[in-house]
């Protein structure tokens, strides 16, 4: 009996592993099928007023680039400060909201945007988007850069101290090297998740028919147009939805597979 | 330099608290018309956009009014401008006196908990079979390739499974238990595949802090895996994966565009499981960009709600219960 009950239970779980792949190949052919099937070449030399999604792409990059350029100085800098400088209550408060601040909802960080960015700036623009991305990357920085400090030795530290050099100096010669490689999986992972966003770009990015890289006007978002043109009821607007789906998913998904790559070499 | 560096650092750390504190005052202000309008019964209150008529004019007046028109009627073949003058004259008179735009946020409240309790129950089971599977059952270089694959299920970007809920799952489920495509039951199931590797990776997690020692001498005394697992590593555990479970939640209640896609967006309450209707991120994507006034006020006080809801949620799950377990 006691055997019975646990080969049920072994039998359950192995079928529960299998019911989560089983979902991943679903997702992961789906995409596939229809997104190959409408997928062109051309695709990547005509802007989206000429079916094709260059802008998009182009935009979603330039979108989630510049908020890698606020949220990784920025969220390096916290790291630094919660592992480094910051001691006692204050460094834990910050490191605690931080946690928080990582599962607040997508939206609510596009509706704060759009409060404070787009109803002062008079609408919607490439910097507002950008911003609300920033916000959702910092969190994901500060907490990556904290726990791969919190793994460089003292000794490292103290060796540095001893020949004379001052803390700042031992903190990015030292510490930051002797971590590098933890805080850019960490980074490439945030921004995998960040380019897939949707959600915070809604209202204050939106998306744009047309190239542009001018930050101060609606920007072509590839995501925001996903959801738009899965929304048409025309059906070739719906085939360029899946073929940009099967585009944002291959990013999303190899940029994430080299951030573990990285990993995996170093830890051989 | 030194000192400058240590300003710097200490700033960026402060954002974080900036940028919170600024999240909540920002929400509080921007819904203030709406809180003041309609207080706490905004909770409770079932009617979005709706005009309700304060006052019920006499019938003199509505024939006396049709009569009116009827002549205004007769005027505008001779006069166009003179009869929207007038128009917009009643139209004026009627938004001051009698009627006024009501907003409630019951029916989207209603439904992001609806939502996301469908996704736990659909999601829990696999997850813990999932994080029993990679942390006890398989072996180990076959548990490192299916918690890869796990977790590249999580990265898949949210409108991606929306998509594919849309065309091709709920289409399976709507045919099984009947109803429309676009309903709770579609939306909660896709938002749980959408936490299932979330929920099972992180309790796959805390199960591995139980100690070997104690899982061996347990295997030492004759135990069975399942009673290794259910006597030994799920009370050790125990916190970290309710913690786990908590956490999974809180995404659930957020989440947007998985659920755009499914739950139909209508203002409705839903009578039965596979009836369409709308959450709070649902009701704020889809009515930003045309709202004004107080109908964008009432929506920074729905994204409020989720704000407080999910900020709690998240806080119980860190604080008591992942705090206690490491």
């Amino acid at each position: 009996m006691r055997l019975l009950v646990n080969k049920i239970f072994l039998v359950l779980s192995v079928l529960s592993a299998l019911i989560g792949l089983a979902f991943l190949a679903w997702i992961l052919t789906t995409l596939f099928i229809k997104g190959l099937s409408s997928f062109h070449f051309n695709l990547f030399l005509n802007d989206l007023i000429d079916g094709g999604l260059r802008n998009l792409i182009i935009g979603q990059f330039i979108l989630a680039g510049l908020a890698a350029a606020l949220g990784i100085p920025l969220g390096m800098a916290a790291g630094i400060y919660l592992q480094e400088y910051g001691r006692g209550r204050y460094a834990s408060l910050i490191r605690d909201l931080s946690d928080i601040m990582m599962s607040a909802p997508s939206i609510v960080i596009g509706a704060f945007v759009y409060a404070v960015v787009v109803i002062p700036t008079g609408g919607t623009s490439g910097f507002a988007g950008a911003i609300a991305l920033g916000i959702m990357m910092l969190p994901v920085v500060i907490n990556t850069t904290d726990n791969m400090l919190s793994l460089v030795p003292r000794e490292l530290r103290e060796a540095g101290i001893a020949l004379g050099a001052s803390k700042y100096r031992v903190i990015l010669d030292i510490v930051i090297k002797a971590a590098k490689v933890g805080i850019m999986t960490g980074i490439l992972l945030a921004f995998a998740r960040i380019i897939g966003e949707t959600a915070p770009l809604l209202f204050t990015s939106e998306t744009s028919n047309y190239f542009s890289v001018d930050l101060t006007q609606s920007f072509p978002s590839l995501t925001v147009s996903i959801y738009d043109l899965a929304n048409e009821p025309e059906e070739s607007s719906r085939d360029l939805a899946w073929a940009a789906s099967f585009i944002l998913t291959a990013l999303v998904l190899i940029i994430n597979l080299i951030g573990r790559f990285i990993t995996r070499n170093k830890n051989n | 330099m030194e000192k400058l560096f240590q300003k710097i650092s200490l700033g960026s750390a402060s954002l974080v608290f900036v940028i919170l504190v600024g999240i909540f005052l920002t929400l509080f202000s921007a819904s203030k018309e709406a809180i003041e309008e309609f207080g706490f019964d905004f909770i409770t209150n079932p009617d979005w956009n709706k005009e309700i008529i304060l006052e019920t004019t006499p019938t003199v007046t509505d024939t006396l009014e049709d009569s009116d028109e009827i002549i205004d009627e007769d005027d505008m073949i001779l006069d166009e401008d003179d009869m929207i003058m007038d128009e917009d004259e009643v139209l004026f008179e009627e938004d001051d006196t009698n009627t006024k735009t009501v907003f409630g946020g019951l029916v989207p409240i209603v439904g992001t908990l609806l939502t996301t309790l469908i996704a736990l129950v659909f999601a829990l089971p696999i997850a813990m079979g999932i994080a029993v599977f990679l942390a006890e059952i398989a072996p180990k270089n076959i548990s490192h390739i299916v918690g890869i694959a796990i977790e590249l299920l999580a990265a898949i970007p949210s409108i991606i499974f929306g998509m594919w809920g849309l065309y091709y799952f709920a289409p399976i489920v709507a045919d099984i238990v009947g109803g429309y495509q676009v309903s709770l039951l579609t939306a909660g199931l896709v938002l749980g595949v959408m936490i299932l590797p979330f929920m099972a990776a992180i309790t796959r997690d805390s199960m591995n802090t139980t100690p070997n020692v104690l899982k061996e001498s347990a295997y030492a005394l004759g135990a069975t895996k399942f009673e290794v697992i259910k006597d030994i590593i799920f009370p050790y555990s125990k916190v970290g994966i309710i913690g786990s479970i908590i956490l999974a939640l809180g995404r659930a209640l957020g989440e947007t565009m998985a659920v755009a896609f499914l739950i139909g967006s209508i203002f409705v309450l839903p009578s039965a499981i596979n009836d369409p209707t709308i959450s709070i991120p649902v009701a704020m994507a889809n009515n930003f960009g045309e709202a004004s006034g107080l109908g964008e006020s009432a929506l920074f006080y729905l994204a409020l709600i989720l704000f407080v809801i999910s900020f709690g949620v998240i806080s119980i799950a860190k604080f008591y219960f992942l705090k206690k377990a490491h």
